[in-house]
């Protein structure tokens, strides 16, 4: 153990001579400045750390790092500043450097060094210069990183030099970056910052907006006699009328905005509190209050108690008071509405240079302007992804509603069992995109084969009876979803999706798009693509476009009419199934997942017109668009949007009862 | 032959008439206040509700079985008018708390302080405490009542106006009328409807001025009213539907284009109809919640008028004894295997436990209804008593 100390001792006196050097002359820092380490503060750290910045890089990085972390300790005796590794009983105290042993001391004799949080913040603005400059580009990062947390004045030139000396292309303009928040916020120079929030023109990142948004703060209201000349002059306030904008000028009142900066009211107050009026404004509860502390007998001031049930006695009552000089005086409305009209209310910007506040005025209009177009985008998004969700939801009903002309609730429910389809396959198997290749064609077959049962014992009697049929199926609907809500409970089961479609794909701060949506847009469109090649280009669309327009004629052919009508709700049903897969994976898996969509999917092949398919994707776009238009005037009420939706859909139905692809000619007929 | 299918249908009438009036006075001699309590406040209270049921499912027999126009929105006419009367019960009670609350104070209420702390209690639980504009005759009793006539009223007026004008009609109007009660009950869920969103209007059961007489007698006063009013609703209808007026509309039901071809004004008559039809569903709602004690928007959901459909289509439609059948039937049965009290039936491995089956039962028994008896229970005995004769 001595031998191995006195090989380091060797090693560190004779290789490293220039450190040992400079950690002696530390060394001695140390100790001059003990006092002062042991028990900082906020006030005497700055010395220290001023003075401290004089020796070598390496040694000062890591002293700061130990003294932040809380890693210092001091021998009580001595007071000489250490490091200690900690053995059972005792204490090894090392010198800073960690090299040099002190000697071994009982836990007693040795104190740990805590410096509170204003201090730990000092040292990490000082120690972020060393960082900065640190050979290993990690530890660089991380000081970026916690400078953008945390920036102040001071940094300023650190990250001059720190953009001037980096090497790595990436985290040189992440600094520059950095560099122009800071030049931003701290500069003198107007120029400079004039020239930065130019640059900043046309780059929607939110941290830029943030840091121009931070340079247009403005004061609490103020009020004057008149405008101040020598003041940059935010807006200038009306009270009971103007808003505040988020770039601090003034605006009106509109339909999203209803916020008034200030009230009369409290704008006389705030005369008051600044001395530009005498007379202290007495609110009603007040009145009241003073009013009750008056009462004499079943009178106050003459008027008698049950006469006061309304604000103009009360007022009459209360003058009468203040001519006994019982009360201070009452301010009439009109009188605050005069007062408050003889001054003017107004904010200052906190950035003293109009130049600077216009300019930062103008970029953020223009990003606010581009802003705005990839909102518009989002929204085209937002719309395009419903209308896929609705379209899935609708696109089984296309078929059995659409074309067979078979109103069934239960619809909904097909759609529920595909996805409880998938939440079993994925009890068994544990990958999820397997399940989900799985679980797929599964959900086909069950859903197939139940829609083949529904219409053999159910539809196969009512197909003449179209109300009858709607009622049947409600139901088989209700008493599927009790089953499920029997075998699964009532709480909701996930379906996850395979970790390839978690996250999304961003295009900028406004603008992300979840794989999820795009994969479900891609589903739609297969869905799409493999009706219409059924219905147009194989042997079973044909005999079920035969059957449903003319089923007699279509069985003198050679069909058989009860075979296709069974294959054709089989296969609306199962294609009700895989859709159930795609909505359960991004939304819960309930028993009630069905009901929630029937309505819409009703409505979806109404809209779009009954017996066609383009029609039903002409339905869900319009459905979907619509409804992702109206929330996009009061996005925090989904439910209002799908109202007004639902009505706007009833008024549609009256223009075009046929939907919007009608069809025309002897189809057409009921 | 007419006249004695007459004389049989003014029997019906009479028959009806007295069987409703022997139930109602027994229950009442069996009622706590007036008899010896064999009968339960709280039973009192279901068959009171059950009652109200019949009269919307005959409302619905009407323009269903008779007019042939399913809609999937009567229910949501019901709701309305237990809105309608809830917001006055609610706001006329909270009133006399706060009034009596406000003995204590030293100054008497101002209008502005009085409706503030009104708000304040009914709306702090959507946060709150400005009474929206929709309440605005809520403290007057005869102005809510029209209310429950003149909204559903005109509600189903513009709905129907546009619907039978642009002649939608089967499964496409009852989609339609599935989205209009959609969404109302949309609307409804919203906190800012003005109707206290999802929480609804609660506490219906305390009928302001009357209250010192007890649930007990409060019972069955609704539970009379209600059935007065079913039986004048029934008279009415089957003098209706008896009718020139009534012929009209079932020829409608069965072939619409021939009766406009021969020159009726199809319209005019479904819209009647169905204005008439919303109206005493309305009623009946705001007979109803008083003695349910509570509302809210998911009474209103779509589902609830599919039920309603239900009902009339077990009892047999296109005879008004056939809605009243079903509902009390299916509304019945439903309260008592919900409730737990039907026995359950153990299968050696598993038990049904009639709780979370009873809706499957009643899902499958109303397709195995809707295929073998058109006309429901009604049309299944009619057939046993014709072939016996």
């Amino acid at each position: 153990m001595k031998i191995k100390f006195y090989i380091i001792f060797l090693y560190v006196f004779f290789i490293n001579l220039p450190a040992v050097a400079h950690h002696d002359e530390f060394n001695i820092f140390l100790i001059e400045n003990s006092e002062n380490i042991i028990k900082s503060s906020a006030k005497t750290v700055d010395s220290i750390l001023r003075d401290i910045q004089s020796f070598d890089d390496e040694i000062v990085s890591r002293f700061l790092e130990l003294w932040k972390s809380k890693s210092l300790y001091y021998i009580k005796d001595t007071k000489q500043v250490v490091i200690v590794n900690e053995n059972e009983e005792s204490l090894d105290a090392l010198e800073i450097d960690g090299l040099t042993r002190i000697g071994n001391y009982s836990k007693k004799e040795i104190k740990k060094i805590k410096p509170n949080s204003g201090v730990r913040a000092k040292i990490d603005s000082i120690l972020v210069k060393y960082q900065i400059s640190n050979s290993d580009i990690n530890v660089r990062q991380k000081s970026i990183e916690s400078l953008k947390r945390n920036i102040r004045p001071e940094h300023l030139e650190v990250l001059q030099d720190a953009y001037i000396n980096e090497s790595d292309a990436e985290l040189k303009t992440v600094i520059d970056r950095l560099l122009k928040f800071a030049i931003v916020k701290y500069s003198d120079s107007n120029d400079k910052k004039l020239e930065i929030i130019e640059s900043f023109k046309g780059d929607t990142a939110i941290e830029i907006r943030a840091s121009l948004n931070q340079l247009l703060n403005s004061s609490e209201v103020k009020v004057g006699i008149s405008l101040p000349n020598n003041k940059n002059i935010a807006r200038v306030i009306v009270p009971g009328f103007t808003i505040k904008n988020s770039n601090g000028t003034s605006g009106t009142t509109n339909f999203f905005n209803e916020d008034i900066e200030i009230s009369i009211n409290d704008a006389y107050d705030k005369l008051y509190a600044d001395n530009l009026v005498y007379k202290k404004r007495i609110t009603q509860d007040e009145l009241k209050k003073i009013l009750e502390q008056n009462i004499s007998g079943d009178t106050i001031g003459g008027y008698s108690i049950s006469s006061l049930d309304n604000e103009q006695s009360r007022i009459a009552a209360y003058n009468k008071l203040v001519a006994d000089n019982l009360a201070p005086p009452f301010i009439s409305e009109n009188k605050i509405n005069e007062e408050v009209n003889k001054f003017i209310f107004y904010s200052i910007y906190n950035e003293t240079s109009s130049e600077v506040t216009n300019a930062a005025l103008n970029t953020l209009a223009s990003i606010n302007f581009r802003v705005q177009i990839y909102k518009y985008i989002d929204l085209l998004i937002d719309g395009l992804s419903l209308a896929s969700i609705y379209f899935l939801g609708a696109i089984g009903l296309a078929i059995t509603f659409g074309v067979m002309r078979v109103i069934n609730m239960a619809h909904g429910e097909f759609i529920m069992m595909g996805a409880y389809t998938g939440y079993v396959v994925q009890q068994f198997i544990s990958n999820h995109t397997l399940s989900l290749l799985v679980a797929l064609p599964l959900a086909f077959i069950i859903t197939f084969i139940a829609g083949v049962i529904m219409e053999r014992l159910v539809i196969r009697h009512l197909y003449r009876k179209p109300l009858d049929t709607l009622l049947a199926t409600f139901g088989i609907s209700i008493a599927l979803q009790q089953i499920a809500k029997n075998i699964f409970g009532t709480q909701a089961r996930p379906l996850t999706s395979p970790s390839w479609l978690d996250g999304s794909l961003s295009l900028s701060d406004d603008l992300s798009i979840s794989y999820i949506r795009i994969a479900i847009f891609i589903l739609s469109l297969i869905f799409l693509g493999l009706l219409l090649f059924v219905m147009n280009r194989t042997r079973l669309g044909l005999e079920t476009r035969a059957v449903t327009q003319n089923p007699v004629m279509a069985s003198n052919m050679g069909i058989n009419p009860e075979r296709i009508n069974m294959l054709t709700f089989g296969f609306g049903s199962g294609i009700a199934g895989i859709a159930g897969i795609a909505i359960g994976l991004f939304s819960k898996v309930t028993s009630e997942l069905g009901s929630e969509y029937i309505v819409q999917s009703f409505m979806t092949v109404v809209v779009g017109g009954v017996g066609n398919i383009w029609g039903t994707l002409a339905g869900a776009s319009l459905i979907g668009f619509l409804q992702k238009f109206i929330e996009w005037f009061n996005p925090s009420n989904t439910l209002a949007a799908q109202t007004y939706m639902i009505i706007f859909i009833i008024l549609f139905i009256q223009f075009r009862p046929k939907g919007i692809v009608a069809l025309k000619g002897r189809a057409a007929d009921d | 032959m007419t006249n004695s299918i007459n004389d049989l249908l003014a029997r019906h009438t009479l028959i009806f008439t007295i069987v409703v009036v022997i139930f109602s006075l027994f229950i009442t001699f069996f009622s706590e206040p007036y008899g010896n309590g064999l009968i339960s406040t709280s039973f009192v209270k279901t068959l009171g509700k059950t009652v109200c049921l019949c009269i919307i499912a005959l409302a619905m027999d009407v323009v269903w079985g008779y007019c042939g126009i399913l809609s999937l929105g009567h229910f949501a006419f019901f709701g309305l008018g237990g809105y309608m009367i809830g917001m006055w019960l609610m706001y006329e009670r909270t009133a006399i708390i706060v009034q009596e609350a406000a003995i204590n104070e030293l100054l008497p209420l101002t209008e502005t302080e009085l409706s503030n702390a009104i708000g304040n209690q009914i709306f702090g639980v959507v946060g709150g405490y400005e009474i929206p504009s929709i309440w605005m005759f809520a403290d007057s009793l005869g102005l809510q009542l029209i209310l429950v006539i003149v909204v559903p009223g005109i509600l189903a007026f513009i709905f129907g106006w546009l619907a039978f004008r642009s002649r939608v009609t089967g499964v496409y109007l009852s989609i339609l009328t599935q989205a209009l009660t959609l969404a109302l009950s949309l609307y409804l869920f919203q906190n800012d409807s003005g109707l206290r969103g999802n929480n609804g209007l609660s506490g219906l059961q305390n009928i302001p001025g009357i209250e010192y007489l007890g649930q007990e007698v409060i019972s069955i006063g609704f539970f009379w009213a209600s059935c007065i009013f079913l039986i004048s609703i029934f008279l009415l209808f089957h003098s209706l539907m008896k009718s020139k007026f009534g012929l009209i509309i079932t020829s409608i039901r069965d072939n619409e284009t021939r009766v406009r071809f021969l020159g009726y004004n199809v319209e005019i008559y479904k819209l009647f109809i169905f204005v008439l039809t919303a109206i005493i569903s309305s009623i009946a709602g705001a007979l109803y919640y008083p003695q349910a004690g509570i509302i809210n928007p998911a009474e209103l959901a779509p589902i609830a008028s599919i039920y309603l459909a239900v009902w009339v289509a077990i009892g047999g439609r296109g005879k008004l004894y056939g809605a009243i059948i079903g509902a009390t039937f299916v509304s019945l049965f439903s309260s008592w295997f919900t409730g737990g009290q039907a026995p359950d039936i153990p299968l050696g491995m598993f038990t049904i436990e009639w709780v979370n089956w009873w809706t499957v039962l009643l899902g499958f028994g109303f397709v195995i209804i809707t295929i073998f008896s058109e006309n429901g229970i009604i049309g299944f005995l009619r057939n046993i008593f014709v072939k016996e004769k």
